[in-house]
């Protein structure tokens, strides 16, 4: 294959020569493994704020990155100038990491071709701004029109194109095209002296041709139903408790207590809570984790991964037995384990890490109504704006900013935000009821590990914890 | 290439092309970062970068751009991209570069050559040394995620159609130790880190090996209490959390638009008149000084909250004009971004108070180390953040805590602040002295 088959349009940048002598350079110190990764991303950003369009705004980047692996160690150097001798000048700053005689490593490569799991119609690019800050014109009139209680308005519109070029020296040669989409609104409700915020958005690896499945204006009516419905919270109860999680968003409870636990560069490093238990128990019968970054045009699917590996669905935790880690190349060869395809960086200054794509807990079979009615005195949290976790003792938090009171089976007052926080192993232990209704967050959602942020989804059913802990100030 | 000359040529570009004002931020950067893990290195990374924004204004409609690639067609079509672009974004008068002409920088001690010239092998001994260091205090300190050693040089050009052309140089550098400590099976990490802008004045690694090292020997045999409300303390290491919260809810445009649970509040009460805030730019070496903000205002220091009351919100130069005040000159911004305010060197002052003195008052408390998840809400006032640390009882530290929330309104907090204390640390751009809060709800058990 050549290069004219690449889904790339940066393959003329840096010819097939030219990449040829930069791995061979890299590796002129005795290095086990050398890589090119060159990246070009075009981006616009439409911040809408009281009624105008505050701005308009590109942002163009490229670079490549040079990675050198020696054993356990990596040398990594990258440049922003393309210019041969600078490259030449990087390649040789990671060459250093490996501190062998000089000597001749020629490499040879050889085009390959990326999978392509999803399709991209309308790309952003061919669209004109007016067509854009339309969108965000649209969000803003049916947010005002939503309810005269929202006094305050802000969206924003981005979009992304990359195209990526990975080589490296075991012969690889691939490249991709990803576009990314992005919208969001955030609205403030006031009633007397009381005001509340709350936000929303959607997006995905998608062209123009989202907006066909979602409206701007759905968008904007979903913030401003969870600020009115604010407006009426009660504290939120401290203490701990049965809590039932929403579908999709509550993803983000796994993401955290059990996720970054199955990358496998903690676990290599015997850093996880999760580490050598492969084969064990470490979840309750009812948990089928999966990462499937093939899942077409989620925000966190790919078809190849930032090494070039191939996205794909691995079943993690099976029925509560621990099946596997998500892995990238240096992981994946040190500990002797297959590639997962999910060796993901932030941008051609970073070095990439195991990272999640589509993580996501499977369904079960339980009516998530019946998983409501079951409680007797519980919180039903529907909504989040994040968590963390630490990865050493298990110990995570997400914040809720979309609570309820279940009293005797039945949706009660809603509660202000707080976080809820627990134990990754127990929770999967206390995992005791899962819905039917698995389903994947809408698309906004930014991953942070070791300064990088990449994006990723997350996705669940309505699950059932027998008992969590709960931020809240109210003690009655 | 000369970047002064470049950005200077971008504004004047900009302007023969349609803008009626333009403004150029550019940053040059040269990075190293090594980290060490049980002994061995683990990642190098060394490399430089740059990257240029233009803002134009056309017809008090705004656009920016930025990119990394210089080459003069990219950079030309970029230009006629921005003032195309800014005809499509709204208008709004108050929009523009702020209404300043040139002024004399001041000189603020944020440069050591020695940072650069400091050998790439020393720098690697002493991430290092440091890693070492934390197996060295105690053998239950079985694993790492590694110690590093980082250092960034860099520059900042700022260029307008004022007739501004502003630039100043600055150093970083930091060693950082996160050490695993291990009993019966229970691991828990520790964190500590130096940072500064002279080499000579970092912590010694083997000093900071064996704090971080403390850190997590500390929360081996941790627990999880019961529900109640009790003092507490948060440690100089958690106290920047309810800080930078505070900042947030202090920008004028949120305040004004009624998104801040800070709103009129100005002169008022705010915190206990044990509370005195200030954000001083102007400090020699601090690690959020910067002669000129992100549109070029020169910075100033002055006191937020004076002993209790509110003495101000911060404005940018178009928020400012929009609500009839001064630019305070926090614009903060990389090249990729537009200026929006921030904290510079915002720091609780610290009083004349030894910690211990704060823990030996306390019957039943928490005194908080540890901080996890971004729970402050800044609409609302409302704060709920996972927590650990050490339980009080009878004045002294009696046990570690972990996987319980600490909740309250933040504005009840800063009212409840009783006793400040005398050990702040300068390591990074919000800063702060242990404090004690007479009530929060801890939630647990």
């Amino acid at each position: 294959m050549d290069e004219s088959i690449f889904r790339s349009d940066i393959g003329h940048l840096l010819p097939k020569e030219s990449i040829e002598i930069l791995l061979s350079t890299a590796l002129s110190l005795g290095g086990d493994f050398a890589e090119v990764y060159m990246e070009r991303t075009r981006s616009t950003s439409i911040p809408l704020e009281e009624r105008k369009i505050r701005s308009a705004q590109v942002r163009v980047g490229q670079g490549v990155g040079i990675r050198v692996i020696s054993g356990e160690k990596t040398g990594y150097a990258y440049s922003d100038n393309l210019d041969m001798d600078r490259l030449l000048e990087a390649a040789d700053v990671a060459a250093h990491i490996a501190n062998g005689p000089r000597a001749e490593h020629p490499v040879r490569i050889t085009a390959q071709l990326a999978p392509d799991y999803y399709t991209v119609t309308i790309n952003p690019d061919d669209c004109s701004i007016t067509s854009k800050t339309a969108l965000l014109k649209r969000a803003n009139k049916a947010a005002f029109a939503y309810d005269h209680r929202i006094k305050q308005v802000d969206a924003y519109y981005l979009d992304s194109e990359s195209d990526v070029i990975v080589a490296n020296s075991k012969g690889l040669w691939i490249a991709d095209h990803e576009s990314m989409i992005r919208i969001g609104v955030s609205c403030l409700a006031t009633q007397g002296n009381i005001s509340r915020s709350a936000s929303y958005g959607g997006g995905g690896r998608i062209g123009m041709e989202y907006f066909d499945t979602i409206s701007p204006e759905e968008i904007a009516r979903e913030a401003c139903r969870m600020a009115i419905v604010q407006l009426d919270s009660i504290p939120a109860p401290a203490g701990t408790m049965p809590v039932v999680i929403n579908n999709a968003w509550g993803g983000v409870l796994f993401h955290e207590a059990v996720g970054h636990g199955l990358e496998a560069d903690f676990n290599r490093k015997n850093m996880s809570i999760y580490s050598g238990r492969i084969g064990e128990k470490v979840a309750s019968e009812l948990c089928t984790v999966v990462d499937d970054a093939a899942l077409p045009n989620l925000r966190g699917s790919y078809n190849m991964d930032d090494e070039g590996t191939p996205g794909q669905r691995k079943v993690l935790i099976e029925k509560g037995i621990l099946r596997g880690y998500m892995t990238d190349y240096l992981n994946g060869k040190l500990m002797k384990l297959p590639l997962t395809g999910n060796g993901r960086r932030e941008s051609y200054h970073d070095i990439p890490y195991p990272r999640m794509s589509c993580f996501f807990m499977d369904a079960g079979d339980s009516d998530p109504e019946e998983i409501i009615k079951s409680v007797e005195k519980g919180v039903y949290a529907a909504n989040f704006s994040g968590g963390q976790v630490d990865i050493t003792n298990g110990n995570f938090v997400f914040m809720l900013t979309e609570g309820y009171l279940i009293e005797n089976g039945k949706l009660g007052a809603p509660i202000r935000g707080a976080t809820l926080i627990g134990n990754g192993p127990d929770i999967l232990t206390k995992v005791v009821m899962v819905g039917s209704d698995l389903k994947h967050d809408p698309g906004i959602g930014t991953c942070g590990k070791n300064g990088q942020g990449v994006p990723t989804s997350v996705g669940m059913p309505t699950v059932k914890i027998s008992e969590m802990t709960v931020g809240g100030t109210s003690t009655e | 290439m000369n970047y002064q000359q470049l950005a200077q040529d971008t504004v004047h570009a900009a302007i023969r092309v349609g803008a009626d004002e333009a403004e150029v931020f550019l940053q040059t950067g040269e990075d190293f970062d090594v980290d060490v893990r049980m002994g061995e290195v683990e990642t190098l990374t060394q490399a430089g970068a740059k990257g240029l924004g233009l803002r134009v204004f056309v017809d008090k409609r705004m656009a920016f751009v930025s990119t990394t690639d210089f080459e003069p067609r990219v950079i030309d079509e970029l230009i006629t991209d921005a003032v195309r672009l800014a005809k499509t974004a709204g208008r709004d008068r108050f929009n523009g570069l702020p209404d300043v002409g040139p002024g004399n920088l001041p000189h603020l001690d944020l440069y050591d050559p020695k940072v650069i010239s400091v050998s790439a092998d020393k720098k690697i001994e002493m991430a290092r040394e440091t890693d070492r260091a934390a197996f060295d205090y105690d053998l239950r300190i079985t694993n790492s995620r590694g110690a590093g050693f980082a250092s960034h040089y860099g520059t900042r050009i700022l260029a307008n159609s004022n007739g501004l052309l502003y630039e100043n140089s600055y150093t970083e550098c930091g060693i950082s130790c996160a050490p695993v400590a291990e009993e019966n099976g229970e691991k828990q990490i520790g964190h500590y880190w130096s940072s500064t802008r002279f080499f000579d004045r970092l912590e010694t690694p083997s000093e900071i090996g064996r704090i971080a090292a403390m850190e997590s020997i500390r929360k081996l045999g941790a627990r999880k209490v019961e529900t109640q409300k009790v003092p507490v303390v948060f440690s100089w290491m958690v106290g920047p959390t309810l800080l930078s919260a505070i900042f947030s809810a202090l920008d004028g445009e949120s305040v004004h638009r009624g998104i801040s649970f800070l709103k009129n509040m100005q002169g008022k009460q705010i915190a206990s008149e044990n509370v005195t805030v200030i954000d001083d730019p102007l400090m020699p070496a601090g690690l959020g000084s910067m002669p000129f903000d992100g549109e070029g205002v020169l910075t100033r220091t002055k006191t937020v909250i004076d002993k209790g009351i509110l003495q101000l919100y911060f404005y940018d130069a178009r928020t400012a004009r929009k609500y009839g005040e001064q630019p305070t000159g926090n614009a903060r911004r990389g090249y990729s971004g537009t200026p929006s305010v921030g904290p510079m060197n915002f720091y609780l002052k610290p009083a004349d108070l030894d910690p211990s003195e704060i823990i030996l008052g306390i019957d039943n408390g928490f005194y908080v180390t540890d901080t996890i998840g971004r729970g402050a809400n800044t609409v609302t006032g409302d704060f709920s953040v996972g927590a650990s640390g050490m339980w009080i009882k009878d004045g002294e530290l009696a046990f570690p805590v972990q996987e319980v929330t600490i909740a309250g309104n933040m504005l009840d907090m800063m009212k409840n602040i009783e006793q400040v204390a005398n050990d702040a640390k300068f390591i990074s751009s919000i800063v702060s002295p242990t404090f004690k809060i007479s009530e929060m709800t801890i939630s647990g058990k």
